[in-house]
């Protein structure tokens, strides 16, 4: 199944000079479409009571002594929810790839680069062991890389890329020494062994401690946590629907997968969860704040994106697993919905993604203004809206485990709330600013907006909680893939959860009043942070992190660098290695004198070697 | 086969080992020490026939055939490199008026 993406990656590249832009890119669509279609027999065949984890072994990959690792997939219900979503979705960002991509000249190169990504996705939610997962986790970096940077001849782009790039390597190092100290622990890698051992163990052993912790730095890496988010937002330099499918949907959720996946592991050592928790909770709240006083459209939805992140990996760090992965499947509904509402607002404006410059695009783009309302009301968190109810999840387990950071949380749904309307408000409120002239987006980029709209209005059905008389299908349907999850219980009151609800949608709604207050009826427009003071300049700067970075990292490592070249470099390497070609060059002039000419001397010369090796032949035996 | 093997075998082992290491000892010795090619060519030949000699005997006494058809490859191969040798020994004649190996003394660093 995830075969078909990589033949449409492999004829894509391929053919790349040849085809047009629709026919590789419809090509395109018609893969990761095959790929959903697949996905759904698989679920629809799926039966989590009977048979809920099935291993499908192709053959061994690694049989080196006690080293066992099979090339397998394995489906459950956990890798069957993420592979829907990332067929689904992606196969709706692809076609709407086709309408946004159209103009590009190198468009075969990106359809084949986001094939491929699709590829590396499914390989890694499918794999039925770490290191299967790890090339998918590779792929999914490496080509992240590469649409980061698509339009490479943009120097900027390419720093975004490799900044990406080098922040993902250092959680992938997490991961490896994870995967090792798993190994050394388990004798395998395979998740269905590991997760049957795990219980041996007793709770906070200090090897799990390690190896959950090591594997968190790899979801960090990859899901954009404190302190590795800063790539996140300038990944934004990449083709839009890039970075709804990778920086919003799919990659990003790489993290929470890989933690939901070990969830007995992460069981086990409460001392990560914590960690967890507080990174998560630090994270929601920072990337909100900055989300704040972002001026381009997109770096405000990658900020949230981080934001939501951090709530996902806060209800890991509480142990509601399910909650966390419902986040992902709602998140991906509403977040690329609006990454992709606004890819269409860019499209409408030529490539302006200033909102300063934008406003009073309701009347123009109307199928575009709907979504991106139903996508803004749906991530703020109102019913009945699919955000409402998973994030209502996450903050229900927080209430019950931690309140202190349940009332951060619901600050950062304000923030949250706050800065999406102000987006949606000073995109398509009050009076056009700029300076193009705006236009609705063709059929093949509204009909994904539609389809995404429906999806993050009826999301939330996915998982109602019994206190709406549903009975939390997705949690049930989890269970039976991810042990952890039967270890969540929610032990409120209806009356708190109601009065919970309650709050957090008042408080909502009472901020949206505010925004429309401040932003409809006046327009504030934030100039630049030159120009901002106090607290709102350090946060319009991004907290100076790129900064602080600068100073811890870059410095040191590059006063060490200049003092090695100036020591090891010119003081050691250099005379060393020129020694050792002077002292070459002299040897073989001395030798060459050998050469005389003489054929007598050359075979005198053999004759007499010959001679040493017989006669040393002759005395050491 | 059977008669010349026997024939063969009529004289020991012993004595077709010293007579081969004469024959390689005096190719060699030509080989190091006269400079005319013509010379130098016949004495790699004895060299070369010395070790057939080597070869036949052993594989007549071990009854292996197979040394003896090795025998014969290496006379077809002795053949065509001898051509080679004299072709170059034609050129050499030619170009420098002289057998002498010495001569060839210019193809060095």
């Amino acid at each position: 199944m995830p075969v078909l993406p990589l033949v449409g990656a492999i004829i894509n590249a391929a053919l790349r000079r040849s085809l047009s832009g629709n026919t590789s890119g419809g090509f395109a669509t018609l893969m990761i479409l095959g790929s959903f279609v697949v996905s759904l027999l698989l679920f629809m065949g799926h039966d989590p009571a009977a048979h809920p984890v099935k291993i499908v072994k192709f053959f061994d990959w690694i049989n080196v002594g006690g080293m066992e690792i099979p090339f397998a997939f394995q489906i459950d219900a956990l890798s069957l929810t993420m592979m829907l979503i990332v067929t689904g979705v992606g196969s709706l960002i692809h076609l709407y790839s086709v309408g946004y991509m159209h103009d590009d000249k190198r468009v075969a190169t990106f359809f084949a680069m986001l094939n491929l990504f699709t590829f590396a996705m499914l390989l890694l939610v499918m794999g039925a062991n770490y290191l299967i997962t790890f090339i998918g986790w590779e792929g999914v970096g490496l080509c992240s890389y590469l649409l980061i940077g698509f339009w490479y001849t943009n120097t900027e782009f390419n720093y975004a890329a490799r900044k990406a790039f080098v922040m993902n390597r250092i959680g992938d190092v997490g991961v490896v020494l994870g995967m090792c100290l798993l190994f050394n622990l388990f004798g395998t890698l395979n998740y269905v062994d590991i997760m049957d051992r795990a219980g041996s163990f007793g709770t906070g052993h200090g090897m799990i401690v390690g190896a959950t912790l090591l594997l968190f730095v790899g979801a960090m890496g990859k899901s954009a946590q404190i302190p590795l988010f800063t790539w996140l937002p300038d990944a934004m330099a990449g083709p839009t629907p890039v970075s709804a499918l990778i920086h919003a949907a799919t990659m990003v959720t790489a993290g929470i997968f890989l933690i939901v996946r070990s969830s007995v592991l992460f069981e086990l050592a409460p001392f990560t969860k914590d960690i967890i928790l507080y990174i998560g909770t630090a994270t929601a709240l920072l990337a909100a704040s900055i989300g704040l006083f972002q001026n381009d459209i997109k770096k405000v939805l990658a900020y949230s994106t981080v934001s939501q992140l951090g709530y996902m990996f806060a209800a890991l760090g509480l142990g509601a697993y399910s909650a966390g992965m419902f986040h992902v499947t709602t998140h991906a509904f509403f977040k690329a919905l609006l990454f992709l509402g606004a890819g269409s607002v860019i499209h409408a404006l030529g490539g302006e993604q200033d909102i300063r410059k934008m406003g009073g695009l309701k009347g123009v783009t109307k199928i575009t203004f709907i979504t991106f309302l139903i996508g803004t009301i749906a991530i703020s968190g109102l019913p009945p809206l699919s955000g409402f109810f998973s994030k209502d999840a996450i903050l229900a387990h927080a209430f019950q485990d931690n309140k202190v950071v349940y009332g951060l949380l619901l600050f950062g749904a304000v923030l949250t709330a706050f800065y999406m309307f102000r987006l949606l408000f000073l995109t398509f409120y009050g009076t056009y600013r700029g300076t193009a002239h705006p236009h609705e987006s063709p059929l093949v980029i509204t009909v994904p907006l539609m389809v995404l709209a429906a999806l993050s209005v009826v999301g939330g059905m996915l998982n109602v909680p019994h206190i709406f008389g549903g009975d939390e299908g997705m949690k049930t349907y989890l269970a039976t893939a991810a042990e952890g999850i039967l270890s969540e219980r929610l032990g409120l009151s209806h009356t708190t959860e109601w009065i919970l609800m309650g709050v957090s949608t008042v408080l909502v709604i009472l901020t949206i009043v505010y925004a429309y207050g401040r932003f409809v009826k006046k327009t504030t427009l934030d100039g630049d942070p030159a120009q901002l003071f106090g607290l709102k300049k350090l946060i319009a700067n991004k907290w100076k992190l790129d900064e602080l970075y600068a100073m811890l990292f870059e410095k040191p490592y590059g006063w060490i660098s200049a003092h090695f070249f100036s020591i090891g470099e010119e003081k050691v390497m250099v005379p060393l290695m020129t020694g050792v070609g002077n002292m070459t060059l002299r040897a073989g002039k001395v030798i060459s004198r050998l050469q005389t000419g003489n054929t007598s001397f050359y075979v005198f010369g053999m004759v007499a070697g010959i001679l040493v090796f017989l006669l040393i032949t002759l005395f050491v035996n | 086969m059977e008669p010349v093997i026997s024939a063969i075998q009529v004289v020991p082992l012993e004595h077709y080992v010293f007579l081969s290491f004469a024959l390689f000892s005096i190719g060699v010795t030509g080989v190091l020490f006269r400079r005319n090619t013509i010379i130098l060519i016949m004495c790699l030949e004895i060299m070369f026939n010395s070790v057939n000699l080597l070869l036949a005997a052993f594989s007549a006494y071990h009854s292996d055939p197979s040394g003896q058809v090795f025998v014969f490859f290496i006379m077809l191969v002795a053949a065509a490199e001898v051509t080679v040798g004299l072709a170059i020994l034609v050129m050499m004649k030619r170009n420098v008026d002289s057998v002498d190996v010495n001569q060839l003394n210019r193809l060095k660093w």
